[in-house]
């Protein structure tokens, strides 16, 4: 193993990880459609920001891109509230459009450039992200993608630790959470806002669909096997791991797309969990009956 | 510009375009507004995704772009994905949007690898597989177009046949349970034709934005009608004209996927029916209540009014009002106003009085809540001092019909439960 191997595996796994701990609070409190619909809407906010800076630095304007993503969250309520459009369908329309829109400036008003096309918006970039090196004096510090997901990684990790009750008390019962006189829409806006800042910093690396399979794989297959919520959140990080070195693996033995290939190693975890659920359910219930 | 449009009606090719796209907007819209009504839109969104993986097996397969060979495999896959989601929302403990949203990208990353085994294929026509993500409609052929009138004839006779059991399973499900229509058959029967529509859409739209086509026409034409048939024309109707526009709009640049340009269309479409449609439309819904506001509260006043006559002041000067009614002065003032101009009242000296109709429209409103008052203390047993707030409330619902209703089953009273006369 390479150094750029082990690069673009740190890159991996830092996003695989942030992914998988947030999604864990989507899937229990049962809006993942909503991280879906963020996913897809920064992409206006990402392309807006890549023509104002021409080059995906400025970790600023990218924050303005995940704005993007809350603001997605407020036209949603917006259309489902005030205009009173089933819900499933606001969310329908509102993230196909903002999508749309996205692509449409790609379309034009990058022409030619590689850095942003319309492939990159889908599958990313995570397979070429080591040609990007950060070196200073001689050393290599990281690629790029690296050095912008690790600061969200970290956010991701602290928020996680730090306000562990607020997210626990609110996934498992809003209700008493409000009764309590907690602060529902502070905590709900505050997680989104992450949800939303990470879709954009690992955008680049996964693209906008399979970032959501990295939100809701590892923790579904958790979800399934554990009932704990620190024990969910630990092993929806383990099947976020192994899907990473399992996927690096096996896209690299069959040439193929890197991001696509750590999705589907998930999806395979997933399978295997939910058969050895529901092999195990029926035995207790076989034993249950003698 | 013009030349643009004009190109359009007089090219062979561009009218082909055309053609194509406008029998893929109706279907969507006709099929749309099942999943729309079943508020099942986001598995159209799934199935979308889902069927990537189809297309390439189908293409792994021959070896070329066959519609009918894509189709097949997108008519497969479709169906797996419809069934996954379902089998993991009812049988395992994750909720429905998990599993639409895991079944999606899982789907779709498969889709995606297969991509890319195919594109290391030395096979020509590979190229072409991409424009299936955000569509191309320019790659429309004839037999193409062949193959999606066929398949739309079929959609539309289903739908035509089976319309009266798709009505029900989606207004009532448990009902159409209760008098033997095969709900899981027919559920089985709607998600095929979503999935029929998916395939042949995703030339033209492309697998991440082809449910839009779905939703949109159904959400706009939900707004302008409450007939399911009507609805049914109109989302064909308004799925046909915005994916034309949506295809015209995109050849202001070469090259540019026509996906995102109907996407847009539909949607600028929809927002505009959503704010200005009658009745159902937010400015007309905010209209109506305006005006409903400003009825009660001049009715209300009037029977201040009327109260302060029957007090002994038949004069009433600005501050007897503000003493009497919770009100600020400005609103106060306004709606003063209006009803001078209205005839209600007239001004002389800063001081009120009722004119003639003012005095009838007085009287009726105060007539209403008394009778009413009444009647809830005479027929349903309620204690006088629990009445007052829903008379408030429902003095101003009482037709005319339901007034003498009630002073037929009271016989024509006198007085209400707190001894006050009823003005007739």
């Amino acid at each position: 193993m390479g150094m750029n191997d082990i690069l673009t595996l740190i890159t991996a796994l830092l996003i695989a990880w942030s992914c998988s701990l947030l999604g864990c609070f989507l899937v229990l409190r049962k809006v993942v459609m909503v991280g879906d619909a963020i996913s897809h809407s920064v992409l206006p906010g990402i392309v807006i920001a890549y023509l104002i800076s021409t080059k995906f630095d400025s970790i600023f304007i990218l924050i303005g891109a995940a704005v993007f993503g809350v603001f997605t969250t407020f036209i949603i309520d917006f259309f489902h509230k005030k205009l009173k459009l089933q819900e499933d369908a606001s969310i329908g329309i509102t993230f196909t459009w903002l999508f749309a829109l996205g692509v449409i400036l790609i379309a034009l008003f990058t022409d030619g450039n590689a850095d942003l096309d319309q492939d990159c918006v889908l599958f990313g970039e995570l397979g070429t992200s080591f040609l990007d090196k950060i070196i200073y004096e001689g050393r290599v510090y990281g690629t790029r993608s690296m050095l912008m997901i690790l600061p969200v990684f970290i956010i991701v990790i602290l928020f996680v630790i730090f306000g562990f009750k607020g997210l626990q008390i609110m996934s498992f019962h809003e209700e008493y959470a409000k009764s309590k006189g907690i602060n529902i829409s502070f905590w709900h806006y505050t997680f989104m806002s992450l949800v939303s800042i990470t879709t954009v910093m690992s955008f680049e690396s996964v693209g906008a669909i399979l970032v959501v399979g990295l939100l809701v794989i590892p923790p579904a297959t958790a979800y399934l096997l554990v009932t704990k919520l620190p024990s969910m959140l630990f092993v929806s990080c383990i099947v976020s791991s192994i899907a990473c070195f399992l996927g690096y693996y096996l896209s690299f033995k069959l040439d193929v797309s890197l991001s696509s290939m750590i999705i589907v190693t998930a999806g395979i975890m997933f399978v295997i969990a939910l058969i050895i659920k529901k092999i195990s359910s029926n035995l207790q219930v076989k034993s249950n009956i003698k | 510009m013009i030349e643009g449009i004009t190109y359009f009606f007089t090219d062979p090719i561009a009218q082909k375009v055309i053609l194509g796209i406008a029998i893929i907007g109706a279907v969507s819209g006709i099929v749309g507004t099942f999943s729309f009504l079943r508020k099942k839109t986001l598995i159209a969104d799934a199935i979308s995704h889902s069927v990537l993986p189809g297309i390439c097996l189908g293409f792994m397969f021959v070896g070329t772009k066959d519609p009918i060979v894509l189709m097949a495999g997108a008519l497969v896959i479709g169906w797996i994905s419809v069934w996954l989601i379902d089998y993991l929302s009812s049988s395992t403990k994750l909720s429905e949007d998990t599993a639409i949203a895991l079944v999606s990208t899982l789907f779709f990353a498969i889709g995606s690898v297969l991509l890319s085994v195919i594109s290391k294929s030395q096979n020509a026509e590979q190229t072409g597989l991409k424009n299936f993500l955000f569509g191309k409609a320019a790659t429309m052929t004839t037999f193409d177009i062949q193959v999606f009138t066929v398949t739309s004839i079929v959609i539309i006779l289903i739908v035509i046949v089976f319309f009266k059991p798709f009505q029900l399973v989606c207004f009532n499900n448990e009902f159409a349970k209760s008098i033997g229509v095969k709900v899981k058959f027919i559920e089985f029967l709607l998600s095929t034709l979503t999935v029929m529509t998916v395939a042949i859409g995703i030339q033209a739209v492309g697998v991440v934005l082809m449910s839009a086509l779905l939703i949109a026409p159904a959400a706009s034409a939900r707004y302008w009608t409450n007939r399911l048939s009507i609805m049914v024309v109109l989302a064909a109707l308004f799925g046909m004209f915005s994916s034309v526009i949506g295809v015209m709009l995109s050849t202001m640049k070469n090259n540019m996927p026509t996906g995102p340009w109907i996407v847009f269309a539909l949607f600028t479409f929809t927002l505009l029916t959503l704010l200005f449609a009658p009745k159902k439309g937010w400015f007309s819904i905010k209209r109506r209540n305006n005006s409903n506001q400003k009825k009660i509260t001049e009715e209300n006043l009037l029977k201040t009014f009327y109260q302060l006559k029957e007090d002994g002041n038949s004069e009433v000067s600005f501050h007897d009002f503000l003493e009497k009614r919770a009100v600020d002065t400005h609103s106060l003032e306004r709606d003063l106003k209006r009803m001078v101009k209205n005839g209600f009242l007239t001004k002389k000296n800063k001081t009120f009085t009722l004119t003639e109709s003012g005095k009838t429209e007085a009287a009726r409103i105060l007539r209403s809540h008394r009778l009413w008052e009444l009647y809830l203390t005479k027929r349903m047993n309620f204690k006088e001092d629990h009445i007052h707030g829903t008379a408030e409330t429902i003095e101003h619902l009482i037709t005319p019909e339901i007034e003498q209703q009630l002073l037929k089953e009271l016989d024509f009273p006198r007085s209400d439960p707190h001894n006050k006369e009823i003005p007739y």
